[in-house]
């Protein structure tokens, strides 16, 4: 089976994380790697560099792997985290400058069809304000 | 329009080519190797049904007419399923357990 791009969806709330991902299920399918987190680790709001370290392994593809991220500190841990991985895997990892949900169905329908990493990060950020 | 099959149906979706069968549309259109153009009006602008962002950008609504043209080695077949696929009234389960 071909490998497709994974999706990450880091968020603030887990509650929007969840539901994004939900989105992405029930819209794209389940045939994409796909993993989210939201919340900090006292289960309120905000994100955290182990958790997204943890959802990027999970959803890992040698393809690549794209994270849809809110608002400010989900992207800047999200680029922490992305330092952190283990040199190998840290050049396939790309944070999307696009809208967290419309985002993900974006990148995951691009992911779905089998396009590389850089054509899901692009389609993704096609929705970005100019 | 030279070396492009053109076919015209009108959206029979409940609610139009929103998002979800926007995705679907896309992951159909995916599937085959030739290239596939969808436009609101036959004079264009014409927009590659692959990009999932320029399908969704396009918002037909139910009952307007969207026109498909495909050029290329599988263009008959992708047509026919495009065409089917709009002019369904229902887009179906949306889970894709077996898609990919």
């Amino acid at each position: 089976m071909k490998e497709n791009v994974g999706i990450v969806i880091v968020s603030h709330s887990p509650d929007v994380a969840k539901g994004t991902a939900d989105m992405v299920r029930k819209m794209v399918g389940t045939a994409i790697p796909l993993a989210f987190c939201g919340g900090n680790p006292e289960g309120g709001l905000g994100t955290c560099i182990e958790s997204i370290i943890a959802a990027i392994n999970a959803a890992w593809s040698d393809r690549g792997v794209a994270v849809l991220v809110d608002l400010g500190g989900a992207e800047t841990n999200s680029e922490m985290a992305v330092e952190m991985l283990p040199a190998g895997r840290r050049s396939k990892v790309v944070v999307c400058n696009a809208p967290i949900v419309e985002g993900a169905i974006m990148a995951a329908t691009e992911s779905w069809g089998g396009a590389s990493l850089q054509d899901v990060k692009r389609t993704a950020e096609e929705l970005s304000p100019r | 329009m030279k070396g492009w099959l053109v076919s015209s149906v009108v959206v029979n979706h409940e609610v139009g080519l929103h998002a979800r069968p926007s995705v679907k549309l896309t992951k159909l259109a995916k599937g085959f190797y030739c290239n596939i153009e969808i436009a609101g009006t036959l004079t264009g602008p014409w927009f590659n049904a692959k990009s999932i962002v320029k399908v969704m950008a396009v918002k037909a609504g139910q009952g307007t007419i969207l026109h498909l043209r495909a050029k290329g080695g599988d263009a008959d077949a992708a047509l026919l399923a495009l065409s089917t696929f709009v002019s369904q009234d229902d887009d179906g389960d949306t889970s894709d357990a077996a898609g990919g």
